[in-house]
């Protein structure tokens, strides 16, 4: 199936390539400005709607400054002295939880990528007959609502006395991580060419000898796109932490919104919280920015 | 397709151009070594969306206390739920709440990749900067604009300032714009069908959330559209809006249909943004099939399972035709 990201994927950038490519961005530091009246209308527009796109960023970051005073009278109010106060009360209550969510996240996207490396591996260097077509089927998990198999997965965890744990959320999160890890490391993989794999057979390696030898340490780019788009999915998922886990076992996106009172809400806190909340995630894509977008445009099956 | 650059030194034939040849052994192996996984994801999306569909059929209600004999008549839940207020404002909701969204999503995202793509200076700023939102978790982008939109503290204070007396209660408000009908008692429609203002801030963030994935699908169709295209309609004197709607848009149709499956998926299975802006809201102007079925999850086994499988369908109609038709065009290729 012609499933591929738009944003090819990374073509295994050697190291000397990447570098190179860093310097050639980074060296012509003067500003390329428009020369049109049309040029600068565009940059016009682009400031202006990218500064509109950046004011609830402000917001949250202003009234997460704004002390431990409840809230500002106004949304748009930038305290007269902000203080991080509110990120205290905000530290007290999530930090179990943003422990939580960093044990269910790193072992199930690492499992969850695992896996989809080595399908992504058989399905694209070994084609067999129907892979394909089962292939396909196994796409449908990606975009199945949760919903309908919620009662069967919480019956199930029950079923193993992991109803309500982190081993619970964090063998869901694995089972249900499949198949999109197959779909990105299955086009990775088509972008390796299969010389390498003859090579490898011609020499008597068999098909794992040559995924553990050969594959495997080629594959690091495709780890790190999973490996962001896993974890990213996962840290922010609410569904599943929500109900599934016992208060125990909660992640940080279900106790954030628990922190919304049922008739006050303290809204310095709760931006305080959605702060710490968003950090892992907005770091992961502020550094490596370019795999995440690969990881994203990776659900796109044309 | 993402085809290897570097083809095998000998191609044996077009079947093998692609992939390693080998014998039915290893073909065997391979088989096998996947099979693991894909019984997995069979037993864990396949069979369990049957049991669903049976519990939706079967007259279990408390969590507690499995009841597994079939309801009579047969599908009666259903026939509960679709003659339900509730249900009725949820499919109300999810439909208006999917058309807004993707208009806004999808036309901003087209707009803003066809400027930022055209941007002299800070491309790569703009963009992180639109995409931004996509890395945040839906709850804390709920939360962020359920405090933008609170009635009193809120927009609500810029429009009052220039003059707005009566500003919209936003999340809390019942209206319902350009409602189509005005329900009585015995009809079988219980809801007005028109647009929740309640729903507005709730779409809001949610475009806001998500313009910038389609800004991300269009940016690199714009980059995947030869140079020589756009070059030979200036030498034949097309305009920019010629250009634009003969050359620029045309090519960008797969983006725009990966777009528009995409998020119209993400959209029908609003849940979480909802949850932390508003909940069901009075007279349920903000409820969504998630929450219903949320909802019953502790009460009504049949009737959350009914729920999600009704969900369930109208997400299949969407991503079962894009799915065959990725397959068809893998097969041809």
């Amino acid at each position: 199936m012609a499933v591929e990201t738009l944003e090819a994927t990374p073509s295994r950038p050697t190291e000397s390539g990447r570098r190179k490519t860093g310097d050639v961005t980074r060296k012509p530091r003067s500003w390329n400005l428009p020369k049109t009246l049309g040029g600068w209308l565009v940059l016009a527009v682009c400031a202006i709607a990218t500064l509109g796109m950046l004011v609830p960023v402000y917001v949250i970051i202003a009234t997460a400054l704004s002390g431990s005073s409840g809230a500002p009278n106004f949304f748009l109010a930038f305290p007269d002295a902000p203080s991080l106060e509110a990120f205290k009360g905000a530290w007290t209550k999530l930090h179990g939880s943003l422990a939580n969510s960093l044990q269910i996240t790193i072992p199930a996207a690492v499992i969850s990528c695992l896996l989809g490396s080595l399908n992504g591996y058989l399905l694209s260097k070994f084609p067999f007959r129907g892979s394909n077509a089962l292939f396909t089927v196994l796409l449908v998990g990606m975009f199945i609502p949760f919903q309908a198999v919620i009662i069967p997965v919480f019956q199930f965890l029950n079923m193993l006395n992991l109803q309500g744990s982190l081993i619970g959320l964090i063998v869901v999160h694995i089972i249900y991580g499949i198949p999109i890890t197959t779909l990105v490391f299955r086009n990775y993989y088509e972008g390796i060419p299969s010389a390498i794999i003859e090579a490898a057979a011609i020499d008597g390696a068999g098909i794992w000898t040559t995924y553990t030898r050969v594959m495997l340490p080629l594959s690091v780019p495709g780890f790190v796109v999973a490996g962001i788009f896993q974890c990213t999915n996962i840290w922010n998922d609410f569904l599943f932490g929500f109900i599934l886990a016992s208060p125990a076992a909660w992640p940080a996106t279900v106790t954030l919104n628990n922190l919304i009172g049922t008739t006050t809400v303290d809204y310095s806190e709760l931006m305080a919280g959605a702060v710490l909340v968003a950090a892992p995630t907005v770091l992961l894509y502020l550094v490596l920015g370019k795999f995440f977008v690969s990881g994203l445009t990776a659900g796109a099956v044309k | 397709m993402t085809t290897s650059t570097a083809q095998p030194p000998a191609p044996v034939g077009p079947r093998f151009k692609k992939q390693v040849p080998h014998n039915v052994k290893t073909s065997r192996r391979a088989a096998w070594m996947f099979a693991p996984s894909l019984l997995v994801s069979f037993i864990f999306v396949y069979v369990f969306i049957g049991i669903t569909v049976y519990i939706s059929l079967s007259n279990w209600k408390l969590g507690t206390s499995p009841d597994l004999t079939l309801r009579q008549p047969f599908g009666g839940t259903y026939a509960e739920l679709f003659q339900e207020q509730r249900f009725q404002a949820d499919i109300r909701n999810v439909v208006i709440f999917t058309i807004i969204f993707l208009v806004l999503a999808i036309v901003g995202g087209l707009v803003a990749a066809l400027f930022i793509h055209h941007v002299t200076v800070g491309k790569g700023l703009f963009r992180t900067v639109f995409l931004l939102p996509y890395a945040l978790s839906f709850i804390v982008t709920g939360v962020a604009w359920r405090w933008i939109f609170a009635p009193s503290t809120g927009v609500n204070e810029i429009l009052r300032s220039i003059g707005i007396e009566n500003p919209p209660g936003w999340t809390t408000d019942t209206t319902i714009l350009g409602a189509l009908n005005d329900p009585s008692g015995t009809d079988f429609l219980k809801i007005q069908f028109g647009i929740p203002v309640a729903l507005l801030p709730i779409i809001f963030a949610a475009a806001w959330q998500l313009v910038g994935f389609a800004m991300a699908m269009y940016l690199a169709g714009l980059a995947s559209i030869p140079e020589e295209h756009l070059e030979a309609a200036n030498v034949d004197g097309a305009n920019t809006w010629q250009r634009l709607r003969h050359i620029v848009l045309p090519q960008l149709w797969p983006s725009t249909i990966t777009c528009f499956v995409l998020l119209l998926h993400v959209a029908l299975k609003i849940f979480d943004l909802v949850v932390a802006m508003s909940g069901s809201g009075p007279g349920f102007v903000t409820d969504v099939p998630g929450i219903y079925i949320y909802n019953y999850l502790t009460s009504r086994y049949d009737k959350a399972s009914a729920m999600a499988i009704v969900l369930l369908l109208l997400t299949l109609a969407v991503i079962v035709p894009y799915l065959i038709r990725g397959y068809r065009k893998e097969r041809k290729a």
